[in-house]
């Protein structure tokens, strides 16, 4: 898909040891597979079926996701930072694509 | 047979939700949660659940659900064709055991999140949340 | 804070200085044709801090006829409580004597012969002598102006709010808050917003995509010696009310939990005082001062309704200012060492033949009225009866609205919303256009005709009866029944959703919906995008120009039970 942009809110700096709140969206459809187009045929279900957040290599948050999740998915978590380092963000499409993203922060 | 989803995308200066028909098969929100639990009877402290009292738009609720101590969570809507709508697994870099996120509903109906605790034991927190026609606001 | 032996003292006062000065009497006096101006703006200031507040005008620039509702139900834990008391029980419950002015302004009965003698209500260059008058006793009078300001007349609908945002910048506002502004769009209200020269507050106004607040959530003044916090609270239900895709990058809501947070903010900043400027609707804001700690006054509005002395919930004032203009709400208070220690209001009628217009308001006003005067003042018919909106059921402006789409657009069934906005006309009113406006104008007025089957119909009327009579106040949606033509029903407000709503019958025939029939049917003010269809006010003018002369009959196809 061509149109597919994610976003990350996050604090540039924090202090070690303390959480830190995180917020992305990616733009996709959500396709759930059961809509059916102006012609009555069902649309495919291409969706982000998992995404899955990272701090330094270790997990922050890993997310299933199920055709429920709204279109252009939005998920905010905390993650609790003691050294500066990179958030990884990784979303899993339907289609065998995998968008990711990433986040520098400074500790002190 | 109408459905309501027919009934909303016409209503009476209705709202335009894009609601999930009943197609195909799919396992009720009770098989969902036992399959999670195992069978256990989930308790009810420590779990907290963020929802409106009625959707903007069903397209896009936000739900929070917060369950300190939690290591996984499940969201699942109660009446939707498809109940399940995600899970979640907090990690060793995890700043809580908190997570915002925002879901489909085809109508006015429970949301629950039920959360695994590090024991194993098993809590759950429930919601209504209302999804209506709209129109008559003066 | 203010205990509950203060607050009895307060009211105490209170209800002495309405004997003394005003509220009590203006009635009879007017009656006896000596009420004067003097004595509906009588000066007694009191305290240190004076609030102005004005809601709902609806861009009524002139002053109208507006007869309050005879039906205004409340279910759940606020049945019977104010606002839900009209005619003879509104008028016992605060002691008002039957036939004088107060009466004509708060309740219906006698609402055509009453008009005879009171004349009109409302017009901005009254509400400019009033506001001047305040000004005069207390110059530094704080002006809240609850929102539904730019939006309801013709002139307004042309000009997109422009002749309101005008008339609100020349009377001197000092902060509001909205609602139908937002149905001009969101770049509009963009536009004004960056040109007032006040805060357009709303604490519960978020962007939709990342969640955070987009406006001001409050203003504060220094007054009296004390720092006065005022928060907006915008309408709720925005984009589920009215139509979502004109604001597609806003979100609304309660926010219960946010304002709670707000509230210890400005405490915190150090105000003394604490006001909600709210567009929740009375019984959300009632159900909402027993949950939110720390506020000292709620400026209802939304629901249109008009009291003459305050509610308390706790240690929290809710007031309720009326709508159209009709009223303006004067509240001076005595704010010391950081709490509220007694307070004097006063609810005052715009009586519009006894109050002096202020000249350059009225120059204003005209001048924006200019362009569309020969539009405005055409007169399209007559109408024999009194014609009004405002109720929980159809009022007979609906019924013509109604008897309009089923001719004009041949359908079985029409529909017709439930707002609360509408001036009214007397019996022997000429019909003009700018009057059809009043009860139409929208902008997103098309009158559409579909086919629905009477399940689909009953799906609908429960629907919205359920946003009217959901025992929680925070499930309301603050209008009215959505008004139907051509069809009747019996309602039990009390029973739950799903069972509410029985024996539709078509009155033509009087035999029932039959759930898998399909009824042509006629309706406006969908919220869905690219509804077509005529204009509501072109259909209505059609309606009206062919009959010459309206004359409705009593309407008895609603049956309400569980009252």
């Amino acid at each position: 898909m061509s149109d597919v942009r994610p976003r990350i809110r996050a604090p540039r700096d924090a202090a070690a040891g303390s959480s830190v709140n995180i917020r992305t969206l990616i733009s996709h459809p959500m396709e759930s597979g059961t809509r059916r187009d102006s012609d009555g045929t069902l649309v495919p279900r291409q969706i982000i079926n998992r995404f899955a957040c990272t701090f330094n290599g270790r997990s922050v948050i890993d997310m299933d996701i199920e055709p429920g999740v709204s279109a252009n998915p939005y998920i905010e978590f905390d993650a609790v930072v003691d050294e500066s380092g990179t958030f990884e963000f990784t979303w899993y499409d339907d289609d065998g694509t995998v968008y990711s993203a990433t986040h520098e922060i400074a500790v002190s | 047979m109408l459905t309501r989803r027919q009934t909303l995308a016409v209503g009476a200066g209705g709202l335009a939700v894009t609601m999930l028909p009943a197609v195909g098969w799919s396992a009720t929100a009770d098989d969902i949660i036992a399959a999670f639990t195992g069978g256990a009877t989930p308790g009810s402290d420590g779990i907290f659940l963020d929802v409106p009292e009625i959707a903007e738009n069903g397209n896009t609720v936000p739900v929070g659900v917060n369950a300190p101590g939690a290591e996984e969570i499940i969201i699942v809507a109660t009446d939707n064709p498809q109940p399940g709508v995600a899970t979640f697994r907090f990690g060793e870099a995890a700043g809580s055991h908190s997570v915002s996120t925002r879901i489909r509903l085809g109508g006015t109906q429970d949301v629950v999140a039920v959360a695994r605790m590090a024991d194993g034991s098993f809590v759950q927190a429930a919601a209504e949340v209302k999804v209506t026609i709209g129109g008559c606001g003066g | 804070m203010v205990s509950r032996r203060e607050f009895l003292q307060a009211s105490a006062a209170a209800a002495a200085i309405w004997g003394a000065s005003g509220s009590a009497n203006w009635g009879r006096l007017a009656a006896q044709q000596r009420l004067s101006q003097d004595d509906l703006l009588g000066r007694r200031t009191f305290g240190n801090v004076t609030l102005a507040h004005v809601t709902d005008i609806h861009a009524q620039t002139r002053p109208v006829w507006f007869r309050e509702p005879e039906w205004n139900i409340g279910v759940g834990d606020f049945a019977g409580l104010p606002p839900h008391l009209t005619g003879k029980a509104m008028l016992d419950h605060y002691g008002v004597a039957p036939g004088s002015g107060q009466a004509y302004a708060l309740a219906y009965p006698d609402f055509a012969a009453l008009g005879q003698a009171y004349g009109r209500m409302g017009g901005m260059d009254r509400v400019a002598t009033v506001l001047n008058a305040i000004r005069a006793d207390r110059a530094d009078a704080i002006l809240l102006d609850g929102g539904d300001t730019w939006h309801g007349s013709m002139v307004s609908h042309l000009t997109r709010g422009q002749d309101m945002v005008e008339v609100m910048n020349h009377l001197g506002v000092d902060a509001m808050t909205s609602h139908w502004e937002w149905t001009f769009g969101q770049d509009r209200v963009h536009e004004v917003v960056a040109g007032l020269p006040f805060p357009f507050l709303g604490q519960n106004i978020y962007d939709a995509e990342w969640d955070e607040p987009e406006f001001d959530d409050y203003a504060l003044f220094e007054r009296g010696g004390t720092l006065v916090a005022v928060i907006g609270q915008a309408f709720p239900y925005m984009p589920i009310a009215n139509p979502g895709w004109m604001f597609p990058d806003y979100s609304f809501g309660i926010r219960e939990r946010r304002l709670q947070e707000v509230v210890n903010e400005v405490r915190a900043a150090g105000a003394g005082l604490v006001v909600v400027l709210s567009h929740n609707g009375f019984d959300v804001d009632r159900k909402l001062a027993g949950r939110v700690q720390g506020i000292d006054v709620i400026l209802t509005g939304h629901t249109h309704d008009a009291l003459p002395t305050p509610e308390r919930v706790g240690q929290t004032l809710l007031i309720a200012s009326g709508s159209h203009g009709k009223f303006v709400t004067r509240l001076d208070l005595d704010v010391r060492d950081g709490r509220l220690h007694d307070f004097r209001h006063d609810l005052i009628p715009v009586f519009s033949d006894i109050i002096v217009p202020d000249p350059d308001m009225a120059a204003l006003i005209d001048r924006h009225r200019a362009p569309h005067k020969d539009a405005l003042e055409e007169v399209l018919g007559t109408t024999e009866s009194l014609l009004f909106r405002r109720g929980n059921f159809n009022g007979t402006w609906d019924d013509l609205i109604c008897n309009a789409m089923l001719e004009e657009r041949d359908a079985e069934i029409a529909l017709s919303p439930g707002v609360r906005w509408g001036a009214s006309l007397m019996p022997g009113d000429a019909i003009t256009r700018e009057a059809v406006f009043n009860v139409t104008a929208m902008t997103y007025g098309q009158c559409y005709r579909i086919e629905m089957t009477g399940e689909m119909l009953h799906t609908i009327m429960e629907d919205v009866a359920d946003n009217l009579f959901n025992p929680d106040p925070y499930l309301q949606q603050g209008g009215d029944m959505v008004r139907v033509g051509g069809m009747g029903y019996t309602i039990d407000v009390s029973a739950p959703m799903g069972n509410r709503i029985t024996g539709m019958h078509l009155i033509a025939t009087g035999e029932a919906l039959d759930p898998a029939r399909n009824y042509s049917v006629a309706g406006w003010a969908s919220v869905n995008e690219g509804t077509e269809g005529p204009q509501i006010w072109d259909v209505v003018e059609a309606h009206v120009r062919r009959h010459g002369t309206i004359r409705l009959d009593p309407n008895t196809s609603v049956t309400v039970r569980g009252v």
